[in-house]
């Protein structure tokens, strides 16, 4: 009985561990952060070339996703996590650089919040300045494997 | 006994000066006859411009970090790291000492086509003129007119910095021998005019080749994984497969390749990244055409997985 009891807590802190090892890995969640991110940016696309009709919810919604997760997306670089990624160790060595690419797509989402754009074209024109920021970080930034 | 070794002495001699004469022969530098460049007349300056941003002459002869119009600069300076040494990319701004403002068409047509430069020396192949080579010379011509309208520079860029035996212009003349081709890289229905356009963007002025396809260690194209993907040359990473049997873009329809090449998206929103970001900005100076053409070419190659 003793050792069943032991077991299952065995077992369930296994699973909590493991857990929290998957919750933990920085890999995983700026990964995540970016996906969201770019599936913000698909919905914004596909108002801005009128392939879905002009909807302010989506449009906050989507805004409100980029400018909250390019918050948290520089925080998920700790020391010693650009093994199995995409992330370039030039990151590392221009941290500061890096975090500031980072605020500067930031910006152009708040400044877009700030003054949500009304229309196909106004999502159009915000598209452009925020669809600026991806590549030039990436260009610095992500190295494809 | 005498003359025997006499005798022999003169055969390796007689017989050392045919191959040294071969290999000089085989590998001397050989720029088109001078009536190749003749007649061309006054150059299209729109198709010239059009040349300029296809064959992507401003991500290595802008200076680094260059944006906007000083793009139009080219006065070189940029460090391209090789797995043969550090190239440093040439000023070619229309700068008559610093540049290549004195030269004529057919020394810049051989430069771009055959790989020679003006003092009729081999050039490297880091400039991609295994590339150019297939330019039509109505093109060169467009693009040498275009190229003398930009502006000056007086910047002298540091010479190449190359270990032995790389740093011997004449070894380039052995690497031609085996590699140096003007005829196309894989076969294709060019009776589809598309595709034929696509063939000639993507093999000629576009060179995409010559990251998207990986090397044999004398840096020669693996012929039979044309745009396979291959090693990153500037550093970590690798450059992706771009056939139709690419694990990351077999699956994209020509739309979406004319859509990334115009927007910089990918059909999943991720954006494009590494050196593709400044190619990618040339490609969407292109005319819509030329991007379907490119999008139409690329499904067109065979697919290697």
């Amino acid at each position: 009985m003793k050792l069943k009891m032991i077991l299952t807590a065995l077992v369930v802190a296994g699973c909590g561990v493991s857990a929290v090892i998957a919750a933990d890995d920085p890999v995983k969640v700026r990964e995540g952060l970016m996906k969201q991110i770019g599936g913000s940016m698909g919905a914004l696309a596909g108002i801005a070339k009128g392939e879905k009709p002009y909807d302010a919810d989506v449009v906050k919604t989507s805004l409100t996703t980029i400018s909250t997760n390019i918050k948290a997306f520089p925080d998920q670089f700790p020391a010693g996590s650009e093994a199995n990624s995409e992330a370039s160790p030039k990151i590392w060595e221009n941290m500061d650089d890096f975090k500031a690419h980072a605020a500067k797509l930031g910006d152009a989402a708040e400044v877009a919040l700030a003054q949500l754009p009304a229309d196909q074209a106004g999502v159009g024109a915000a598209l452009g300045v925020i669809g600026k920021s991806c590549g030039e970080c990436h260009q610095a930034y992500r190295i494809k494997k | 006994m005498g003359t025997r070794v006499r005798k022999l002495v003169s055969a390796v001699v007689f017989f050392g000066l045919l191959a040294g004469g071969a290999a000089w022969f085989l590998t001397k530098p050989e720029p088109w006859p001078a009536s190749h460049w003749n007649g061309l007349g006054e150059p299209d300056l729109a198709n010239g411009e059009q040349m300029f941003w296809a064959d992507g002459c401003t991500s290595c002869h802008a200076a680094p970090k260059s944006e906007g119009d000083a793009k139009l600069v080219l006065s070189g300076g940029l460090p391209l790291k090789s797995p043969f040494g550090t190239f440093h990319v040439p000023n070619i701004s229309p700068d008559e000492t610093a540049g290549i403002g004195s030269w004529t068409l057919a020394e810049f047509g051989d430069a771009m086509t055959r790989g020679v430069g003006a003092k009729g020396e081999h050039l490297y192949p880091s400039f991609p003129y295994g590339s150019y080579a297939r330019m039509t010379p109505k093109d060169i011509n467009d693009l040498w007119g275009f190229l003398k309208t930009l502006p000056k520079s007086a910047n002298v860029a540091p010479p190449h910095d190359l270990p032995f035996p790389f740093n011997i212009r004449l070894a380039v003349g052995g690497w031609k021998l085996l590699f140096f081709t003007d005829k196309p890289r894989v076969t294709v229905d060019t009776s589809n005019l598309k595709i034929a356009r696509g063939q000639y963007l993507v093999e000629g002025p576009g060179h995409c080749g010559e990251c998207h396809t990986p090397r044999n260690g004398l840096g020669g194209f693996e012929a039979a994984q044309w745009l396979a993907g291959a090693p990153n040359p500037e550093g970590e990473g690798r450059i992706p497969n771009i056939t139709p049997g690419s694990k990351s873009i077999g699956s994209w329809s020509e739309g979406d390749i004319v859509n990334y090449l115009e927007t910089g998206f990918t059909p999943e929103f991720d954006s494009a990244g590494g050196s593709m970001v400044e190619v990618q900005k040339n490609m969407a100076k292109l005319p819509a055409s030329d991007r379907e053409a490119i999008a139409a070419y690329l499904k067109a190659v065979p697919a290697v997985e």
